[in-house]
């Protein structure tokens, strides 16, 4: 990234080492003096959040780690012995398993936000892309993880998950042993799985690096959608974003942190707390919350190959969403109907989440089925016409412009400080 | 930067130091879990001591128990051994301090301070070099050997030759009853 | 700013609705609603009543483990801080009242010895098949973690122990060997009703009813499962008013900040 560099460093140490490797000088550029639009709001902060609870569940996860036994006969009992003998270690267990909830709280909040701005939109379609990645790589640590502690709950999760590949035909059920690494699941998935565990989190951060990097070439997109224009468009990201980043942090801290202290067990499952039992299936098979629209898909299609191509599609289709989305405005802000299509969107999904939590029974199924059609509809029918029916409102010439004279959708507050100065 | 709040600096600079102090401390406080998850659990304490019954051990004999995962020796020493070991010059030790955690530290490295009732030897079974565990009866003064870098105790368990800086360990051990110790 | 807070609200609300509905739909597709009894562990300050612990161990041992393991706990366990509050003293007497398997020794035969304070509590067969075998087939589930293992716990296992019926409602055919339970699922339940009237000896003046012992055992339960409830939401508290003071702190220095530039 930053090669030659242009700072001149008084020190010579830093001078030195910057002249053989420009770490400090890619520091500074890139986390000090990045330019960034003056105007982004909290959903911001979100991306900050989520890279943060990564942090979180790489440095709770690797001292778990130094407590838990990935074998079939021990591995129930070694997280007790974490929640009940080890320094601390209910503290770190639970701020493990909530954090996983949190992190995707943080990340689905972080993607609507992209949604609503349109920071998919060229010339973000790496960066969107990387995104993406990010989120297929986080279910899958998250499913895996939720299989290590071998309740009741991992283990027929496990099991209802894998068989979603014994859909492939021909050669699913070989997939589906090579998984296993048996007849069914057992120690050798167990052991896999911790093993793919502890590995995929550090592609997550290989991801995410990339991921700054994408967003670092083209700069960040803004509540207007309108590109940066002049250098009074920006702010240096330090200490302007830094701190604004850190406070929105802290605030999400609370919550998350609230839930491990208060709520602990709320978002799991009590069947988690029973050790696996290959005998015995537990009444309703439900996974983690965050997994839930996706569920609800799979299990609205009534073919079982059906269903699982279904809810590949559901994440798939958000990789072509750059190229779905024709309209040349990226903003909901300027686009009166898109942000009518982004709102039931978003409401389809949190229908979507209800449902999965359902049994696959009666009107649960058919509005399963309602809402999953609608969710594909939305982007390949709705939005690819959107963009050519409709009619934006006016952009503002800047960013400081719609600062100015509030034409970025908070025109009150804008006046009102124009009236002050 | 801002020209605008130069008339109260103080309160701005007071903000700025306060906020950072209490982001160090925060952080700091968040990082005592992650530390202390690596010292010994509950469960490790809780087997941190052991009862062992001397009524098998023959003398001239002795036996290793695990003991927080170390090895200890329990040594039934023959008359012969506690007079040697008694015969030894103070001056003629390398450590001259006792090493025994049932005495007050700083106490001299008597055959009465290393064994209590002098029959019954009671040391950790761990090279005070690098952590071997010694042979027994072997070396130049009939105690214990550690043949990984050439240590020599005597049968007191005192370092007498070789790179060990101290006297092997004595752990903290008490007689429930003349046939039964506790150690720790 | 106004319509950034609406969406901002909006936002959020969302987000909650999310979370709520789908808590709500795991909670609500489990079992039968039972009723809340009043517990003093409940709520962000609830601690554990000690002698209320001390009693619902006298029920465990005496009543439910006789079919109940619970391999987990430890007689150390019982005094930790924010449980029973025995004495060490006390546990160790508690816990020699129990012979365990230890060994080889050294003629490499297995032998017996009265349990330690570092010992799980002893289980009352030697395996879950021999459980099974005396049990008319049913297995008693281990109690370690049961208080978090069932939907609504605590509130589920009190209406369990409390929601015996000596007699079917009229049309019920009960199987042979089970009892009648309005709490249970199916309500054919193997285990007899466990509790009856002064089936336990309280000497703290404490009635010795059916009710009294349902709600010692069930916080006893509770404690067993999560015996770092205590210690949780103490450094809970103390997190939560740090965080807050920090985040007030953090948000003028950033208004102090970003008061100099148009946004």
């Amino acid at each position: 990234m930053a090669g030659n560099t242009t700072y001149h460093y008084k020190n010579p140490v830093v001078r030195w080492f910057d002249s053989r490797l420009p770490l400090v000088s890619l520091v500074r550029a890139q986390l000090y003096d990045f330019p960034t639009p003056k105007n982004l709001n909290y959903f911001w902060t979100f991306g900050g959040i989520a890279a943060i609870c990564l942090v979180v569940q790489l440095v709770s996860g690797i001292v778990l780690a130094m407590h838990y036994t990935p074998h079939v006969d021990m591995a129930f009992n070694s997280v007790e012995h974490i929640m009940r003998d080890v320094n601390y270690g209910w503290f770190l267990r639970y701020l493990h398993a909530n954090g996983a909830s949190f992190f995707f709280i943080a990340v689905y909040i972080h993607i609507f936000r992209g949604l609503y701005y349109g920071s998919y939109k060229a010339p973000r379609e790496i960066l969107w892309m990387l995104g993406v990645l990010i989120l297929l790589a986080m279910m899958a640590t998250a499913f895996m993880g939720y299989v290590l502690p071998w309740g009741q709950m991992s283990f027929w999760g496990a099991t209802v998950i894998t068989n979603l590949f014994s859909a492939i035909p021909i050669v699913g059920g070989t997939i589906v042993e090579w998984l296993w690494g048996g007849f069914a699941v057992g120690n050798p998935t167990l052991n896999r799985f911790f093993s793919l565990h502890y590995l995929l989190p550090f592609v997550i951060f290989a991801l995410v690096v990339l991921h700054v990097w994408a967003l670092h070439v083209p700069g960040n997109n803004n509540p207007t959608g309108v590109e940066v224009k002049s250098a009074k468009d920006t702010v240096p990201f330090h200490p302007y974003y830094t701190i604004k980043d850190l406070f929105a942090i802290i605030v999400f801290m609370i919550f998350f942190l609230g839930f491990v202290f208060y709520a602990p067990n709320m978002l799991g499952h009590p069947d988690n707390y029973t050790p696996a039992n290959p005998l015995v299936t537990p009444a309703h098979i439900v996974p983690e919350w965050y997994f839930l629209p996706f569920y609800a898909i799979l299990r609205a299609i009534p073919d079982k190959l059906g269903g699982v191509i279904a809810m590949f599609a559901s994440i798939g289709v958000l990789f072509i969403l750059p190229w779905l989305d024709t309209s040349k405005v990226r903003s909901a802000t300027f686009r009166p109907l898109y942000k009518q299509f982004f709102w039931i969107l978003l409401l389809v999904c949190v229908g979507l989440t209800y449902l999965g939590g359902k049994p696959p029974e009666g009107g649960y199924v058919i509005a399963a089925r309602i809402l999953t059609a609608y969710y594909f509809l939305h982007f390949l029918v709705i939005l690819p016409l959107l963009g050519l029916f409709e009619t934006p409102k006016p952009l503002p010439a800047s960013i400081s412009e719609s600062v100015l004279k509030g034409g970025s959708g908070k025109p009150a507050a804008a006046a009102a400080q124009a009236e002050k100065r | 930067m801002a020209t605008s709040d130069m008339s109260e600096p103080t309160r701005r600079d007071f903000l700025y130091i306060a906020t950072g102090a209490v982001g160090v401390v925060g952080t700091a406080a968040a990082v005592w879990p992650f530390v202390d998850q690596m010292n010994p659990d509950a469960s490790v304490q809780a087997l941190a001591s052991i009862e062992v019954n001397l009524d098998a051990i023959e003398e001239g004999s002795a036996i290793t128990v695990l003991w927080r995962g170390k090895p200890v020796f329990i040594r039934h020493r023959t008359g012969k051994e506690i007079e040697e070991a008694r015969a030894v010059p103070m001056d003629e030790l390398r450590d001259p301090l006792a090493e025994n955690a049932n005495l007050p530290a700083g106490s001299p490295a008597t055959d009465e301070n290393r064994a209590e009732k002098p029959e019954w030897l009671v040391m950790v079974g761990v090279c005070t070099h690098l952590g071997c565990v010694p042979l027994g009866q072997q070396g130049d003064f009939g105690g214990w050997f550690c043949p990984c870098h050439g240590s020599h105790y005597d049968t007191a368990g005192r370092i007498r030759k070789g790179p060990a800086p101290r006297n092997l360990d004595v752990p903290e051990y008490t007689f429930l009853s003349d046939t039964t110790i506790r150690v720790g | 700013m106004k319509n950034l807070a609406l969406n901002t609200a909006r936002f959020v609300a969302a987000g909650i609705l999310a979370v709520s509905l789908s808590a709500g739909a795991a909670l609500a597709s489990e079992g039968a609603a039972v009723e809340s009894q009043s517990w003093t562990f409940t709520g962000p300050f609830g601690t554990f009543d000690r002698a209320q612990l001390q009693r619902g161990y006298k029920v465990y041992k005496e009543v439910c483990a006789n079919c109940h393991s619970m391999k987990l706990v430890k007689f150390r366990n019982l005094a930790d801080p924010g449980g029973p509050g025995f004495t060490e003293e006390q546990v160790k007497v508690l816990a020699a009242e129990y012979e365990v398997t230890d060994g080889p020794n050294d003629d490499g035969d297995m032998f017996e010895r009265p349990a330690k304070p570092y010992d799980a509590f002893v289980s009352p067969f030697a395996n879950d098949n021999a459980a099974r075998a005396s049990n008319g087939g049913a297995l008693p589930p281990d109690f370690s973690v049961i208080a978090k293992a069932r939907p609504n716990g605590p509130n589920y296992i009190y209406a369990l122990l409390t929601g015996y019926e000596e007699e079917p409602p009229a049309g019920v055919e009960l199987r042979d060997g089970m009892n009648y339970n309005h709490a249970f699922t199916g309500n054919q339940i193997a285990m007899a009703p466990p509790l009856s009237e002064e089936i336990v000896e309280y000497t703290d003046g404490s009635p010795m009813t059916v009710d009294q012992y349902a709600h010692d055992v069930v916080s006893f339960l509770m404690w067993a499962a999560e015996p770092k409830l205590e210690e949780r939401k103490r450094m809970g508290l103390q997190i939560t008013i740090f965080l807050l003071a920090f985040a007030g702190l953090l948000y003028f220095t950033k208004q102090k900040l970003w008061s100099d530039v148009d946004h």
